[in-house]
Order: C-alpha cells, then structure tokens, then sequence
C-alpha cells in the first residue's frame, strides 16, 4: 500500500472508530431510549419548557414506518455517494487518458533519447490539463 | 440538527425566513456566475454537494448516547465560499424536509440559516485565518470543516433557546439546555466530519490539482503540487 493510501485508509478508520466508542463504551446505557436522534430530544426538551407548545404545522409527507424513512436516509447517502464516486471516476478517466496520449506520442517519436522524457511529462500532465 | 417541523413559533419562523432569504438569492446568483465563467466547475460543484448530501444522511452515535449528523458544508464552503454553499445546503435541507419529514418547510428559514449559512461561514472564516497564520493546508480544511459543523448546531441551539426560553432561568438556562443536546453531541461527529472532509481533499488534491489551483485552495509549487504529502 502506498503511504497516500494508508494516511486515507487511517482517516477512515478513525472516523469509524469515533462512532463505535460511543456504542462499545455503552454510554447510552442510562437513558431510555439510547441512541435515539439529537433531534428528538430537543422536541422533548421543548415540551418540557412549554408544555402547551403545539407544532402548528405538520410535514406535507411523512414516511409511513422506520424503516420506509432508513431506506430514504439510504436513498439520500447513496445518491450522494454516486455523485462523488462518478466525479473521482471521471477524474481519473481524464488522468489515465492524457497520460495513455502523452505515452502514445512519446512512443511515436522517433527518437528513442526522447522517449523517457515524454514519459515523465506524462505523469506529471494531469497538473497541466484543462 | 434540523429544527422539525412545526417547532418554531410563527413569528420565529417567519424572521429566520426572511433573514436567510437574502444569503440563499446571492448565493444563487453566485452560483450562476461560477458555472458561466467556469463551466468546468460544474462537476466539482455536484461533488460538493453530494458530499453534503452523504453527510448529512449519516446519523452516527455519539458521547452523549444520542445520534446526529454531520452537514457536510465545510467542504464546499472552502472550495467555492459560503454562498455557494447556501444554495447547496439549501437543496439538501429541502430534500430532507420534503421526503424525510426531517426539519421542515416552517423552519426552513430557521435551518439553512444554521446549516447552509453560519456553519460554512465559521468555517470558512477558520480556514482563511488559519491559512493566513501559515498553518499546512490539511490543518486549515480540517479546522474550517470543524467549525462549520459544531456552529451549525451552536446556532441551532440559540434558535431554539431564543424561541423557548427557560421560565426561570430564561435564554441562557434554555441555550444551556439545547447546547447540551446539540452542541456536545456534535463534538465528535465535527472531528468525523473534519477527519472526512481532509480525506476528500486528498483525494481532490491527487485528482483535481488543477481545479484546486483555478480555486486558490491549492498552489503551483514548481511540479511537487501533485503530491499531497508535500501539503501534509
């Protein structure tokens, strides 16, 4: 692995880890409902500070269950990641692409002297497209 | 983060609306101006916002043994400044409320403000601070990434301490109360956030070095811009 690859490697583990502490350490052991969302919570927090408070207005589509509602939190991550997954595929398409025709050009040359120099140009072109 | 539906009084939401209405109108026409004058940006600009529409759809446990989300904003916010951003978040937030029932269409005003507004501002002042102290670029995407998200949810929290506040203790014993819930949940999912968004500018920086250069992010250092490390 190359070190780029283990620095992004180790970033990713570190965020896994920082939301699996939470969850092996057990620290929603105390509550309720552990885990639930933040958000839940400061609804109840404001019923708590006024309970007459009623919500005068109501979501114009809910989801009907739990698990209708992950599948559309799903929908959203996958969505995203699809979108950031092409961009990198699109990017290295072009890298790949400009160096296959810097190295084509390099091998048509008729000098062989030349060859090694257009290689190099080659890996370093992506900096210089567009 | 989002404030759900309904849970702002009228007034409130009403004054939220109006004060971010003007950020997300710039922010469109900055959008607008971007896209004409590099149209190459386009697809840099659907990656940012994707990275906010991934974020902000991961609820992660946190220390407080409750669950939030990222935003996602700080990375867009240093790409292409806040403005941009507004819009971005807007349309994530405007996802989340229309199939999600996950904030609202009353505090959409009250959300992007925090989300799409404050938070990318902190962080980008962050990072343009950092950066003119002469901290390593990684260093300064990771603070301003920071930020964005634990203002974001900062300023949520005085939303609704302004909205609610406590009968006794008034807004501060209120602001201490959802600060308590927003705030400190959000402590470690900043760090997440922040940790992720440097992963995504490595990956930039090894792909995309010359749209970074074109966006002031990154510099031309006579050929060793290709390496990442060397901004490490």
């Amino acid at each position: 692995m190359s070190r780029n690859a283990k620095i992004n490697t180790l970033l990713l583990l570190l965020v896994a880890a920082l939301a699996v502490i939470p969850l092996a350490l057990g620290l929603g052991d105390g509550k309720e409902e552990p885990f639930t969302g933040a958000d839940a919570q400061a609804e109840a927090a404001i019923t708590e500070l006024k309970p007459d408070y009623e919500p005068w207005f109501a979501p114009l589509y809910e989801p009907p269950s739990g698990e209708v509602e992950s599948a559309l939190f799903a929908l959203q991550a996958a969505l995203g990641a699809g979108v950031l997954a092409y961009y990198f595929g699109v990017r290295k398409g072009r890298r790949q692409g400009a160096a296959q025709a810097l190295a084509r050009a390099a091998a048509g040359a008729p000098e062989a002297a030349g060859a090694p120099e257009a290689e190099e140009a080659g890996r370093t072109g992506p900096a210089r497209e567009s | 983060m989002h404030i759900a539906e309904g849970f702002l009084p009228p007034l409130h939401a009403a004054a939220w609306g109006a004060a971010s209405a003007p950020f997300v109108v710039h922010g469109v026409r900055a959008l607008t101006r971007e896209v004409k004058a590099n149209p190459e940006s386009t697809l840099l600009l659907g990656a940012s916002g994707a990275f906010t529409f991934v974020l902000s759809a991961l609820k992660i446990p946190s220390v407080t043994g409750s669950c939030s989300h990222p935003t996602g904003t700080g990375l867009g916010a240093i790409l292409f400044r806040p403005p941009i951003m507004a819009v971005l978040g807007t349309i994530t937030l405007l996802f989340q409320a229309l199939l999600l029932a996950h904030g609202g269409l009353t505090t959409l005003g009250a959300n992007v403000f925090s989300m799409a507004i404050a938070g990318p501002w902190a962080g980008y002042g962050v990072y343009r601070l950092l950066r003119k102290a002469g901290a390593p670029l990684m260093v300064t995407v990771f603070f301003g990434a920071f930020f964005a998200d634990l203002v974001t949810y900062c300023v949520t929290s005085v939303q609704l301490a302004l909205a609610f506040p406590d009968p006794a203790s008034g807004f501060l014993g209120s602001l201490e109360k959802f600060a308590g819930i927003f705030a400190l949940t959000q402590i470690p999912l900043a760090v997440s956030e922040g940790l992720l968004t440097v992963l995504v500018m490595r990956l930039l920086m090894q792909s995309s070095t010359s749209d970074l250069v074109r966006l002031g992010v990154a510099k031309l250092t006579g050929g060793k811009q290709a390496k990442p490390e060397a901004a490490l």
